[in-house]
């Protein structure tokens, strides 16, 4: 190898360092002042670069200078900002105040809701963006070509960086944003607008991923896919960087640039598995990040809402009870699709009771729960079509396959807690979710396996809908029995205060990678009945959008309680299977949900029936 | 009533379904500096939030220099000229002292001379060696006296200040109630909240004491000093 | 005998020295106070003997047994119980709740997943909250009481252990001054009456004059004074860098109303 061609590949290293920096420093920014993780900022970027390319080419009309194309990418930033605005006044400035999960979950809404918008607005095909008037050609280095334009980029990193100093310690806007990260009720005692702050910040958050997007447009194609695919790159690089620091997120995109450039020259497939590894290196010697620091809320003592409180079940939900279980049983009589989809149910709900062992009586906010249900209908799957097998080892094998998964994850998830954990799961389950999807020989990648069929026995609907009724709900039943028991109350208490549960004695750590292994092999075991009551598998089980399912599963029954989980899978499952066909427009519709769900109902079915009921007659 | 800066009338607020106050009357009298006192939990720190607007009271009205300010956000109540210190000290650790005061300054009303930093540094001096030392990086006594510093920085009329003494080693309190006091030779207006009666009859003319969210007793500091049965009443030292 | 003896504990976080070689010792059935003003290393050393903290240099030894840098759960197991600044307990647990669940803890229950774990030790955890004047309240949220109960209650989970050795960082801090001495009272005659050693953090000066049996005081991370509540309220390097005047009448008062 020559040192030109090393010094090219880092040199575009840089580059795609650079551009990182820009799109995460947003991100970071955002989530200081506001302490909000802001999904839907991988959807300013994607709309940075939809809006660059229709008024760049625009701008080109005119007259093909240099200082057009940059007076557009500029415009396309703010015209994004303004969007963040915009997202700030109508949904933020609501949400302030709920718990961390809900919000990550309504601003998943805001994803959903920008890639309906965009397919309509700009259409399913890619859209190619003009090359930089004066930055089209290549520069040579040691007799290698290379890209000017990237060339350009390299230093735009730097810049933005060194901008935000400038802002953030030479004015007032600034020292106010930094005091704000760290006590915003203060900021607002002192007589600083809060609400104008945050919107600002908003503002300033948006236009740097417009920017990043908008500067993106003579390098890729838009496409309504850029959204998810760098919101997983910038988390990766604010929890390296640390959350809330601007410098950290520079130092953390330079190593994943140049991990990547180089990592694509050693392991070209798994280069995302790389840059997860380095995530989790770099948290287990820092769990707050490279220049992070421990959340200065984390050691408060205050009852978080919402919580799980394991009642004991009185007449009416035990009637309720009652009659699930005979609708249940009774459902074959029927017709073939309600056996259908009642099967989908029992099964989507052990997912979500399994999810809600973690969320509500771990304190454990899981954002990719989906892993170890999809990795569970994968070891079920494969040893069916790839080793032969039958259905009940293969059944007996999907919750070994969630649980091995969730230890080996949870060996570091369990060394966080609050938002970082949340990232953390996210970031594992995507690369389970990338080694799915790129190990093709194996797993069939994109398309999948298909012939995941149960033994003979159980292969009419009504005879699997039975076995499947047994299985979960003699794992639900079990599950709710240890959340009663010593397990389930430890967990409990290390999630009320994990310092008084180390000085009685209780190792939390231990706990909760217990509890966390545990879950995922429930949720494995969901997979495997997934799997076969399809006949199929394929990646988009292990992906975020059914996490979320699985999170909004929960939300929309109520943490709080230990069977409301089953409730809000049958309602989700029942909506989202009534409301698919109907629309081509599923996505703004779920989006829109998810965001009504977070603000009526912050304590889910259960707890507004529960409120209903205490409400005097 | 021209020399009444802050009247509190029939004050209700709580936190969630738990009430805190059930109907607190006070007064402040311009250039006074009354001592709110009472046992913990009698809602002294709830009253100040309550009147400061970080907590929205559930009833009941609060005039502050002619204004109803009750259920106003807590940034237009410190811009009319309230200010507001914290129990547990909050300033800025990632900012140093400078920054901490820039983030308090807000513009003096006419005729009245504005605090600047170097004024500020007079009062306190320790201050003045570190001002460019980040906050996290000081002692708590140091830190309490950047908090009030920092609330000066807006030329309040008024102050409401949260148990300034509490976890604080002796001496620093001494220097805490030399502060308080020149504060009231500036005409500033205080409302402190305090369980430690030797602070409170230092600073203090007037003490109102607080038990179960309702104003019980109110009267010269001096009465309450003479007076075991009160004291034993209300605060059981 | 020796209960705990510390030996040249030091702690460094940068380049400042937070504990510097601070050495002490304490007996079965001692109050010991340790006093001095903010950021004299008070928590730093206090964190070192509860294995908050890891020491880097000296060693923490318990009824002759080596046991420095051990963690908080590991010291728990061998006889040391905690209470914080501030209190810390199980929010959505009742009061009984929160003591049966430290019972769980100390009988190494925590991994049953099967029995219910609400019918186990009711009856231990009744006593001991019947030891700290609590058992009215058994059934009650904790997240309710005042919070002077809460800091009983904590007491009570810190006694469900059966420890030899209590640690208890500022006990009356955020309570009224009626309160402060009711627990202050009530941790001294259980101590002396079970034997168990009791190491204090405290501002609170008639909490300290009145209960401690010696008090050492710390600044910067040095031990200036050591010796019985008499012996350090009459030093005057104390009285100068750390009482003033408040704090030595404080003193002086508290020793007079508490033993004649």
């Amino acid at each position: 190898m020559e040192w030109s061609f090393l010094l090219v590949q880092a040199l575009s290293g840089l580059a795609s360092a650079s551009s990182l920096f820009v799109i995460a420093s947003g991100l970071t920014i955002v989530f200081g002042v506001t302490r909000i993780v802001n999904f839907a900022h991988g959807s300013f970027y994607m709309l940075g670069a939809y809006v660059a390319v229709t008024l760049v080419p625009w701008l080109l009309e005119f007259e093909r200078s240099p200082t057009l194309f940059f007076v557009g990418v500029l415009a396309s930033a703010i015209a994004v900002g303004v969007l963040g605005v915009v997202m700030e006044v109508t949904l933020l400035r609501r949400i302030y105040r709920v718990p961390e999960l809900f919000q990550l979950l309504a601003t998943f809404g805001v994803v959903l809701i920008v890639q309906d918008l965009v397919l309509l607005i700009w259409g399913p095909v890619e859209i190619a963006g003009p090359r930089a008037p004066g930055l089209r050609h290549g520069v040579y280095i040691l007799d290698q070509r290379f890209p000017a334009y990237e060339l350009f980029l390299i230093f735009v990193g730097p810049a933005v960086l060194a901008l935000l100093w400038l802002l953030m310690h030479r004015t007032r806007f600034g020292v106010l944003i930094r005091a704000a990260t760290q006590d915003r009720e203060m900021v607002g005692a002192l007589g600083v607008n809060q609400a104008m702050l945050f919107t600002g910040t908003l503002f300033l958050g948006a236009a740097l991923a417009g920017l990043g997007g908008a500067l993106q447009i003579p390098r890729v194609s838009a496409s309504s896919q850029m959204d998810l695919s760098i919101i997983t790159e910038a988390f990766v690089v604010t929890v390296i960087g640390g959350m809330g620091s601007v410098p950290g997120a520079f130092i953390a995109a330079l190593l994943i640039g140049l991990l990547q450039a180089f990592g694509v020259l050693i392991f070209p497939k798994i280069t995302l598995v790389l840059v997860f590894l380095l995530m989790a290196a770099v948290l287990v010697v820092k769990p707050w990040g490279l220049l992070g620091r421990p959340d200065a809320a984390a050691g408060r003592a205050v009852l978080p809402e919402g919580i799980l409180d394991p009642g004991r079940l009185d007449r009416a939900g035990k009637v309720l009870l009652a009659l699930g279980l005979i609708t249940v049983l009774a459902l074959p009589l029927v017709d073939a699709y309600a056996v259908k989809v009642g099967t989908e149910v029992l099964i989507l709900a052990l997912a979500a009771v399994s999810l809600n062992f973690l969320v509500g009586n771990g304190g454990i906010v899981s954002f990719g729960h989906a892993a170890y249900f999809g990795l569970g209908a994968y070891g079920a799957g494969l040893l069916v079509v790839k080793a032969g097998m039958p259905m009940e080892p293969a059944l007996i094998a999907a919750p070994i396959a969630g649980g091995a998964a969730a230890a080996l994850f949870g060996f570091f998830v369990v060394r966080l807690s609050g938002i970082y954990l949340a990232m953390l799961t996210l970031a594992f389950a995507q690369i389970a979710y990338a080694v799915v999807f790129q190990w093709v020989e194996v797993t069939g990648g994109d398309n999948g396996l298909v012939g995941v069929w149960p033994s003979r026995w159980a292969a009419s609907r009504e005879v699997y809908h039975y076995l499947t009724a047994v299985v979960t709900l003699a794992a639900i039943v079990f599950l709710r029995r240890v959340i009663h028991a010593p397990f389930g109350a430890t967990l409990r208490a290390a999630r009320d205060s994990a310092q008084r549960a180390d000085a009685i004695g209780v190792d939390v750590r231990m706990h909760r990678w217990l509890g966390f292994t545990l879950a995922g092999a429930a949720a494995g075991l969901a997979g495997g009945l997934y799997a076969f009551s399809k006949g199929s598998i394929d990646p988009t089980l292990l992906g975020i959008p059914m996490s979320v399912d699985f999170l909004s599963m929960i939300l929309l029954g109520g943490i709080q309680s230990v069977l409301g989980p089953v409730a809000g899978a049958a309602a989700f499952h029942a909506l989202k299977d009534f409301f698919l066909p109907l629309t081509d427009h599923w996505r703004l519709f779920l989006g829109l949900s998810i965001i009504g769900m977070v603000l009526v109902f912050p304590r889910g079915l259960a707890g507004a029936f529960a409120s209903l009921r205490r409400r005097p007659a | 009533m021209a020399d009444t800066v802050l009247d509190v009338m029939g004050l209700r607020a709580g936190y969630g379904p738990a009430e805190v106050l059930f109907g607190v009357d006070l007064t402040l009298a311009r250039g006074e500096v009354a001592a709110l006192m009472g046992r913990n939990g009698a809602g002294k720190s709830t009253t100040l939030k309550a009147i400061m607007g970080l907590l929205t009271p559930r009833a009941g009205s609060v005039r502050f220099a002619g204004q109803d300010i009750a259920g106003v956000a807590s940034y237009r109540i410190a811009r009319l000229g309230l200010g507001y210190v914290p129990e547990d000290r909050r300033v800025f650790t990632d900012l140093t002292v400078m920054e901490n005061l820039a983030v308090g300054r807000r513009a003096a009303s006419p005729g009245h001379p504005a605090w600047t930093p170097e004024r500020l540094f007079e009062v306190f001096p320790n201050l003045a060696e570190m001002r460019n030392r980040r906050a996290g990086a000081m002692s708590g006594g140091e830190q309490q006296m950047l908090t009030i510093a920092r609330t000066l920085m807006g030329n309040p009329e008024a102050v409401l200040l949260d148990e300034p003494s509490e976890g604080l080693a002796p001496v620093i309190v001494e220097q805490m109630a030399e502060a308080v006091l020149r504060m009231k030779d500036e005409g500033i207006a205080v409302l402190v909240s305090e369980q430690n009666l030797d602070f409170a009859a230092t600073v203090a003319d007037r003490a109102v004491i607080l038990e179960k969210g309702r104003v019980r007793w109110e009267g010269p500091i001096a009465t309450l000093e003479a007076d075991e049965d009160i004291r034993r009443a209300y605060l059981t030292v | 005998m020796t209960l705990l003896a510390v030996e040249g504990l030091t702690k460094r976080f940068g380049g400042v020295l937070a504990a510097k070689s601070v050495s002490f010792a304490l007996e079965e059935g001692e109050m010991l106070a340790i006093i001095g003003p903010n950021g004299a290393g008070k928590s730093t050393t206090f964190n070192m003997v509860g294995g908050q903290l890891r020491p880097d240099g000296g060693s923490v030894t318990l009824a002759g047994k080596d046991v420095t840098g051990l963690p908080s759960r590991a010291l728990c197991r061998i006889g040391v119980g905690r209470t914080f600044q501030v209190a810390q307990t199980f929010l959505s647990f009742s009061v009984l709740g929160n003591v049966q669940m430290a019972l769980l803890a100390h009988h190494g229950q925590t991994r049953q997943l099967l029995p219910d774990a609400a019918a186990m030790h009711r009856d231990a955890a009744l006593a001991l909250l019947g030891r700290v004047g609590m058992a009215a309240q058994a059934g009650r949220p904790i997240g309710e009481l005042a919070y002077g109960d809460v800091k009983r209650v904590e007491l009570a989970i810190a006694l469900a252990a059966a420890p030899r050795l209590l640690l208890m960082d500022e006990p009356t801090a955020g309570m009224a001054p009626f309160e402060r001495a009711a627990l202050m009272a009530l941790v001294a005659g259980i101590a002396r009456s079970e034997r168990i050693g009791v190491l204090f953090t405290e501002h609170d000066m008639d909490a300290v004059f009145a209960h401690a049996d010696r008090i050492l005081v710390l600044v910067r991370g040095e031990i200036i004074a050591r010796g019985s509540p008499e012996q350090v309220r009459a030093d005057p390097e104390v009285q100068r860098v750390y009482l003033g005047h408040s704090g030595t009448r404080a003193a002086g008062r508290a020793r007079r109303t508490t033993h004649g």
